[in-house]
């Protein structure tokens, strides 16, 4: 699994990071860390829920 | 199919936006083999609400930016979508519904018809004057916007008010905000942070009059100006309205259900039985708050849609309550603001980071020694961190300690 994120649509708004703090960060400088582009099977129901929830659709998860 | 889930043929939706189609997009990826139709009246394809006051209003975005259903993500879905089309009446015990006055059955079936504009009296067929709900009020302003340097009145300081009046300033405008209340958001965020938010409006150049309202929209067939309770008259080619929402609910009439300022649902989102709401249109008892609450926000769209879906398919006694920590976000110039939680105008406040002066702050607020809430300017990090709190149920000390930790 992998992730993607269009950094031109994410407005660093952190709602992945609270759905998936070990894949997702958001520092202070405002900017969105991904911290794990390629997270274990283990995750995908978090991931999608990040998907399903970042307001700006800007995440993607490449099988 | 997993055994947990009763066999059910099929799931009518009601209302084809944000919760409507989350709660199509849940039911498939839970696995659900049966038929989903997905009603909805307004002809286009289902689109996101939020850029309509911001990034389609201001011009940067083009209509197919919006889409809340692209082909790679309704492509597997198999939905059967019938745009253009009214749900117009609805008899939960017959489980029927009316769909442009023709009856069908309905196994199970999921409302989220949203809410639409409240409008000012007297304003009906007066050019000008507009409401923003729909993706075709965001055309019609902006194009009122680009048409040349307007004298914007946007009444209301709401969130969508405040976008509007923002967005109508990126084009040059002259922008009047009028407000009824001393203090825009005053009775949500109290007067400290409300007026902290009104600074903003004021440092970009609105001209914000608060403690005043409408009393007239005046103009022979195309506005020409508003008059204000104190008497002054704002002149005015283009008039916002943003003073709230009434839940889409006329069409439920005599179903059954209780409509009550949105459809009245239990704990689990269960309206009655097969019969659930979500999003915008829906009012139940919320446990974590002990209180009755509809939200309007995007985010309790998306949860409560997939929540409204699952319940569907569970028995009474495996569903679960509904209980978010509200949550939402506005962008207004170069601003982005967010609040979760609930808080009341008069709750202990906090600044955990950054300062009012320099716009760029986290706020929490606190009452009977428990953290109820957390507004951010520019804060997106420190509001998601303090939203956990708030899901954990943090106590104000526990709040005031995680800041100390912070610094
Ligand atoms: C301009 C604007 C900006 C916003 N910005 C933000 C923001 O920044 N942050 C935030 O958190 N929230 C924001 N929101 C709120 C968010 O968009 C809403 O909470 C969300 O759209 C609610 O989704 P919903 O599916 O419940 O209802 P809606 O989006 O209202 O959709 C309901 C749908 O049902 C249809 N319908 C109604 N009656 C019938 C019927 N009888 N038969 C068939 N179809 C019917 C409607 O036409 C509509 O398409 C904004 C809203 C607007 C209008
Ligand atoms: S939820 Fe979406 S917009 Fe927000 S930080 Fe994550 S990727 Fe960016």
């Amino acid at each position: 699994m992998r992730v993607v994120i269009d950094y031109d649509l994410c407005e660093s708004n952190a709602i992945c990071m609270q759905i998936a703090p070990d894949v997702f960060e958001v520092r202070d400088d405002d900017f969105l860390y991904v911290l794990n582009e390629t997270p274990g099977e283990d995750r995908r129901a978090s991931l999608d829920e990040a998907v399903q929830r970042c307001p700006k659709q800007a995440i993607r998860v490449e099988d | 199919m997993s055994d947990e889930m009763p066999v059910r043929d099929s799931v009518t939706i009601v209302g084809a936006s944000l919760a409507g189609l989350r709660a199509a997009e849940t039911l498939r990826r839970d696995g659900f083999p049966g038929r989903i139709t997905l009603i909805g009246d307004e002809p286009h394809a289902p689109y996101d609400r939020p850029p309509l006051s911001k990034q389609l209003l201001a011009g940067d975005w083009e209509v197919d930016r919006i889409s809340l259903s692209p082909t790679e993500r309704m492509s597997g879905l198999d939905l059967d979508m019938r745009l253009g089309q009214r749900a117009t009446a609805l008899d939960v015990s017959a489980h029927t519904i009316d769909i442009e006055g023709v009856a069908e059955g309905y196994d199970c079936l999921l409302i989220a018809t949203g809410a639409r504009c409240r409008t000012l009296p007297g304003t009906e067929g007066l050019a000008g004057v507009h409401t923003l709900r729909t993706l075709d009020d965001s055309i019609a302003i902006r194009d009122a916007l680009r048409s040349g340097p307007r004298r914007v009145v946007v009444v209301g300081a709401g969130f969508i008010g405040a976008e509007v009046a923002a967005t109508a300033v990126g084009y040059g405008a002259p922008v009047t905000m009028v407000e009824a209340l001393p203090v825009p958001m005053g009775r949500v965020l109290g007067d400290t942070v409300g007026d902290v938010v009104a600074g903003v409006h004021v440092d970009n150049g609105v001209d914000l009059r608060c403690g005043v309202g409408v009393d007239e929209v005046c103009g022979a067939g195309r506005v020409e100006s508003v008059r204000l309770s104190d008497g002054t008259v704002v002149e005015a080619d283009l008039v916002v309205v943003g003073i709230g929402v009434i839940p889409n609910t006329d069409w439920l009439d005599g179903s059954g259900l209780t409509v009550d300022d949105g459809v009245l649902c239990d704990e689990t989102c269960l309206a009655a039985p097969d019969v659930t709401a979500a999003g915008d249109v829906a009012r139940w008892p919320n446990p974590r708050y002990g209180e009755v609450m509809r939200v309007e926000h995007w985010d309790n769209a998306v949860e409560q849609g997939a929540h409204a879906a699952r319940r569907l398919t569970l028995s009474d006694e495996e569903a679960e309550p509904f209980s978010p920590v509200p949550w939402f976000w506005s962008d207004q110039y170069d601003r982005k603001v967010q609040l979760a939680g609930r808080p009341r105008p008069d709750d202990e406040v906090s600044v955990v980071d950054g300062s009012f002066e320099e716009r760029r702050f986290a706020a929490i607020y606190g009452r009977d020694g428990r953290l109820t809430a957390v507004f951010g300017m520019n804060r997106p990090r420190q509001v998601m961190q303090y939203k956990g709190l708030l899901e954990r149920g943090a106590s104000w000390s526990e709040a005031l300690e995680f800041a100390e930790d912070q610094i």
